[in-house]
């Protein structure tokens, strides 16, 4: 078995507060899993241990087969691609969108080096693919919450990425946006099949190419597997200690 | 009038103007846009307490001043890190430290002060040839360093957790930054001293950044006004025979409140309900 991502009872945490408590966990390459869960449980500092932006304190990551430490961090998360949940831009701030979608590709390109033809014709074919072409000269600040996440995963994408770490990517956006970024995550998943964690609190925002799922509740994994198999009544209403009936499939994903 | 341009001194502070200038201008734009303003002033008070302590041990005071501040760069970043909190916030730290190393070296140190005020006070008129080389050399590797890092530095300035992801070596580079920061702000303290380097550090940029969307465009307006701030303030303490720090730094003031007014970035579109 081909795994890309091998978490071994990985401990992380803030002071008081333990985010992740002896969490495993293995991602075969090309699949797309989904880490379901409420506020609080721990989604995000996942998405982190897997980046190594996240402090570990017990336990290890291997990533591509190598285990990550503080030599070879920066070389594996130049194959990583992260959109977080949301970033505060000022709206002064003299930097375009062109520019922060180049942004993803510094780390391939290296110290010292500047962007070639390629690579401007990566971000060029990024830019079409996501739908922000009009976008490309205005200043990051200017944009809607919906047309930034939008840069953020062209940034992600323009790393050429092997894991592509989704931190709720449809989180404020309107039913539309919502819609457009389901559609446009299962395109690059059907096209490129890299590996996608997908973190999200809303089932119904899955998008219906993720197959397997976790679920996460306090640092704990309680469940993980086949979504048919674990999206059950009992299992996501002690996931969010509220009663929720198991989701079904509609055409954009999954539905509560 | 132009009989000025002859004296040694006064050539020597229009090439620190246009030296200075420039660099704090530089690193100015960091240091707005990375949110830590007042690393000019910790930066400053560390070169003080520095150069007290030489005085006291009989060591080369500017030496010390250097050491200081470069040692109150590196440690920074780190305690920020460390303590996975704001970089203001280990600044502040930093700051209280060096304010009270400062008061207790002047306390200990018998006799006048007036070669470490130096430092807080400065004095352009007052420059020597081998203060001009430390600052051109200041100067030269600020600028090799931005050129060279550029795409790496614009990522930082960005969103340093973003540029990490990337993989960027942000934790290095963001040192780095701070490291020359501190390096600007020790070598241009015998220009305008400690006190006013603050507002020269933080004035250019904040006026290139009311006036423009390109990065690019930023550094090279926030250049241009720190020099034009230095210049024009070193002419009218020379005529008017007042200090030079102080003109600086209320013209580069000037400079912001007029970069302010005529800020594209302040209009406001208006709606015009239509009348039918």
């Amino acid at each position: 078995m081909i795994w890309d991502i091998e978490i071994e009872k990985a401990t992380i945490s803030y002071r008081e507060h333990i985010a992740l408590k002896n969490v495993s966990l293995n991602v075969k390459k090309g699949s797309f899993i989904a880490v379901v869960g409420p506020n609080g449980a721990g989604k995000t500092t996942l998405l982190t241990l897997i980046n190594g932006l996240g402090r570990l304190r017990s336990g290890a990551v291997r990533i591509f087969n190598k285990r990550i430490n503080k030599n070879n961090i920066n070389r594996i998360r130049k194959e990583i691609g992260y959109v977080p949940q949301h970033i505060i831009v000022d709206p002064r701030m003299p930097i375009s969108v062109y520019d922060v979608v180049m942004l993803g590709r510094y780390g391939k390109i290296g110290l010292f080096r500047r962007p070639d033809k390629r690579d401007r014709k990566f971000v060029d074919k990024v830019c079409e693919r996501v739908g922000i072409n009009q976008l490309r000269e205005k200043p990051i600040g200017h944009l809607s919450g919906g047309e930034q996440q939008k840069v953020s995963l062209a940034r992600a994408l323009a790393q050429e990425p092997r894991i592509l770490l989704l931190d709720e990517p449809t989180a404020n956006l309107d039913p539309r946006a919502q819609n457009d970024m389901v559609n446009l995550i299962e395109q690059i998943y059907t096209k490129e099949k890299i590996t996608i964690v997908f973190v999200t609190h809303l089932l119904s925002h899955l998008p219906h190419v993720c197959s397997d799922a976790i679920l996460l509740k306090e640092g704990k994994i309680i469940a993980s597997g086949m979504i048919s198999e674990i999206f059950t009544e009992k299992r996501l209403s002690e996931l969010y200690d509220y009663k929720i009936m198991p989701p079904h499939m509609n055409r954009v994903g999954y539905d509560v | 009038m132009f009989e000025i341009f002859q004296y040694h001194f006064i050539q020597r502070a229009i090439v620190a103007s246009i030296i200075g200038g420039a660099t704090c201008g530089l690193v100015g734009v960091w240091v707005i846009m990375m949110r830590i303003p007042f690393v000019g002033v910790a930066m400053s008070h560390a070169a003080f307490a520095g150069a007290i302590f030489g005085l006291l041990l009989h060591i080369n005071p500017l030496l010390m001043a250097i050491i200081f501040c470069l040692a109150s760069t590196a440690l920074i970043g780190p305690i920020a890190d460390r303590g996975d909190f704001d970089p203001n916030i280990s600044i502040g730290i930093i700051f209280s430290l060096v304010l009270g190393i400062a008061f207790l070296g002047m306390g200990m140190i018998p006799g006048p002060k007036t070669e470490a005020l130096n430092f807080i006070w400065g004095n352009i008129l007052i420059i020597s040839s081998q203060d001009l080389l430390f600052l051109l050399g200041v100067a030269v590797i600020v600028v090799i360093f931005l050129v060279l890092l550029y795409k790496e530095i614009q990522a930082i300035l960005f969103n340093r957790e973003l540029a990490r992801a990337a993989g960027i070596p942000e934790t290095l580079l963001f040192y780095c930054l701070l490291f020359l920061c501190g390096a600007t702000v020790t070598f241009n303290l015998n220009i305008i001293g400690g006190l006013l380097i603050f507002s020269l550090i933080v004035n250019p940029p904040s006026a290139a950044y009311q006036l423009t969307y390109n990065l690019k465009t930023m550094y090279v307006l926030s250049a241009i006004f720190g020099v034009s701030s230095c210049l024009m303030g070193l002419f009218f303490s020379y005529i008017f025979n007042v200090p030079s720090g102080a003109v600086i730094i209320i013209v580069s003031s000037l400079i912001f409140g007029i970069s302010l007014v005529f800020s594209p970035k302040r209009r406001v579109k208006k709606y015009e309900v239509s009348k039918t």
